[in-house]
């Protein structure tokens, strides 16, 4: 594998810098805010002894909603082991993008869905054109912000992981003040061009961001199968 | 009398209306199912049945006829010809829009455009707006089979479908970035072209490659322009020109809407894979092989939302036609004709200022 300074063009560097954008998702993302790689400036690699490999990333990231820009730097780490273990992720000067306010959008939808509302949706987000219900988008950045925590564990050097579709979302009981989600994804990885397929537990409040309870992943279907329906 | 006027004004917009009616706006803004894209090809050659002409070069796996639209001025000469095929893998629906695009843009724009109407007269457009056909109809059946990638034939055991045919071309198949594994999604076939849409192009574009000055080969999704080879030990013999070609189209499509689509081979950019149409064009010496991946970056990937198609569509078209133009231009020698253009237009004014040449 490369070391010392990368092409930031090419697949190394580029997805290391994927790895970073999940990891905003996860620890920053919201129905109002969510992140996207737009380009690398530059890279470095070194091999950490026999533990893993170490890369530095000068990149800048899109808040999708906002349309901001900013520049950012971020370390990641990918351990080495016989276990798979989930990739670190260290991000730096990039504040400008999390002050974004996104609190009063936020606070209206959770205040929502908290008492009046229940959310159950059958239909894919989006749908097979790309387009969907305005009222679920909010609900599909969500997933994409909670799917960010599997895609984000799941990376190696030799993934690229985007998420392709929600197949279903479904909201639970609210807990703790906590607005509660149970949703069925399918994710793309583009290196094996494969379409695996994951279930999640999550919540999710203005105050606490998002939290993922419980993940499980679904098996490769065969012709003519199809996952059974969740509750 | 005015009522007279008003019942013959109204006839003579009852046909307008008709002749209207009959001709409905196509939506190249929409994706479109199997049955109105074959609609579409159909309606295209009538429209201009001087120019477009649809050929039959193969059929799928479950037996449907396989297409293209030969665009082109008639000539008496044997003319050169450009290669473009899309929906090569089913859950790409950006790309068979393009290719009706392209087909429409320059159906529009070789009778008022100068330099279209020219390579229209030397070289002649093969565009197959969906080679995978089977695979196309089987993504529109349900919302659980948009995401099909492969085509439908089935694998030795019977109990798993599709072959990823842009990995079963005659192209170091088998050696990198693929799975023998028929459940896999870069499943590369029993053998090199084992596959009949593979196949097609093959023997058609094989028994005229001489001809060939350029094959584009369109995907999604990535934004990106990828050069031969996809084995990471071969370089193509004219890799600087590719790139350069390649850099000057992601140039082109950039003014168009602000998108940046990266030039370079697929080992460095992407990933490493053998068997592609695109290696495959290459190594038959045709010498302008290009993958288009078209929008997005992962946002919406596979499905790219409607309202998107055609700022998609405008900038790939820009990015396409910088290569088909220098293809063009390089064999057609545009300096030369510019040279002798010149020339003459100095022996002309020489002669009109009553100048002795002898």
């Amino acid at each position: 594998m490369a070391t010392g300074e990368l092409n930031p063009s090419h697949y190394p560097a580029q997805r290391a810098a994927k790895v970073v954008q999940h990891y905003l998702n996860t620890h920053y993302g919201s129905p109002y805010k969510l992140f996207g790689l737009e380009r690398v400036y530059s890279a470095k690699a070194e091999d950490v002894a026999d533990s893993g490999r170490k890369y530095q990333l000068e990149i800048s990231v899109h808040e999708i909603i906002s349309n901001a820009k900013e520049k950012c730097s971020a370390e990641v780490f990918f351990p080495r082991g016989e276990k798979q273990l989930s990739p670190q992720v260290q991000v730096s000067s990039c504040e400008e993008l999390f002050k974004i306010d996104a609190k009063p959008e936020e606070e209206a939808l959770f205040q929502q869905y908290k008492t009046n509302k229940i959310l159950r949706t059958e239909k894919r987000l989006p749908d097979s054109y790309g387009n969907m219900d305005p009222e679920m988008t909010p609900f599909w950045h969500l997933s994409i912000v909670a799917s960010s925590f599997i895609m984000l564990t799941e990376s190696t050097e030799n993934t690229l992981y985007n998420m392709a579709q929600v197949a279903n979302i479904t909201q639970l009981a609210t807990e703790n003040d906590q607005l509660k989600f149970d949703c069925h994804v399918l994710l793309h990885e583009m290196v094996s061009q494969e379409i695996p397929q994951w279930k999640l537990l999550f919540t999710w409040s203005p105050a606490e961001g998002v939290k993922v309870l419980q993940t499980e992943q679904l098996p490769h279907l065969h012709e003519g199968e199809k996952h059974p329906k969740t509750n | 009398m005015l009522n007279m006027v008003g019942l013959s004004f109204v006839a003579l917009l009852l046909t307008v209306g008709a002749s209207t009616l009959e001709r409905a706006e196509y939506d190249y803004y929409k994706y479109h199912p199997m049955d109105e894209i074959s609609s579409w090809m159909a309606q295209m050659e009538k429209d201009h049945p001087d120019v477009v002409t649809i050929v039959d070069y193969g059929k799928t796996y479950e037996n449907r006829t396989i297409s293209l639209m030969r665009i082109g001025l008639k000539t008496e000469a044997k003319k050169k010809a450009i290669w473009m095929d899309c929906g090569i893998h089913a859950r790409e629906w950006i790309a068979p829009a393009f290719c009706q695009y392209f087909v429409r843009q320059i159906l529009q724009t070789y009778k008022t455009d100068a330099k279209m109407e020219t390579m229209m007269t030397n070289m002649d457009f093969y565009v197959t707006p969906v080679l995978n056909i089977d695979g196309y109809i089987y993504s529109w059946k349900d919302s659980s089979t948009r995401l099909w990638r492969k085509n439908r034939s089935p694998g030795p055991s019977g109990d798993c479908y599709g072959t990823d045919l842009n990995r079963n071309f005659d192209a170091n198949w088998g050696t990198v970035g693929v799975s023998f594994n028929c459940s896999s999604n870069i499943y590369c076939g029993r053998g090199p072209i084992s596959e009949p849409e593979a196949q097609a192009i093959t023997y058609f574009v094989g028994s005229r490659k001489e001809d060939f000055l350029c094959f584009l080969t369109i995907h999604s999704y990535g934004q990106l322009l990828l050069v031969p080879y996809g084995h990471p030990d071969f370089t193509a013999s004219n890799y600087d020109e590719l790139m350069k070609v390649g850099r000057g189209a992601a140039e082109a499509i950039l003014k168009v809407h602000g998108k940046n689509y990266t030039v370079g081979t697929s080992p460095d950019v992407l990933y490493a894979n053998s068997g592609s149409s695109r290696d495959w064009a290459r190594m038959q010496e045709i010498p302008l092989t290009f993958t288009f991946e078209l929008r997005d970056n992962g946002t919406y990937g596979f499905k790219l939302p409607e309202n998107q198609i055609q700022p998609t569509c405008e900038e790939a078209y820009s990015g396409a036609l910088h290569i088909i133009t220098y293809a063009h231009d390089k064999t057609f020698n545009g300096a030369a004709t510019t040279a002798a253009a010149t020339l003459w237009t100095m022996l002309l004014a020489v002669g009109v200022s009553g100048a002795n040449l002898m």
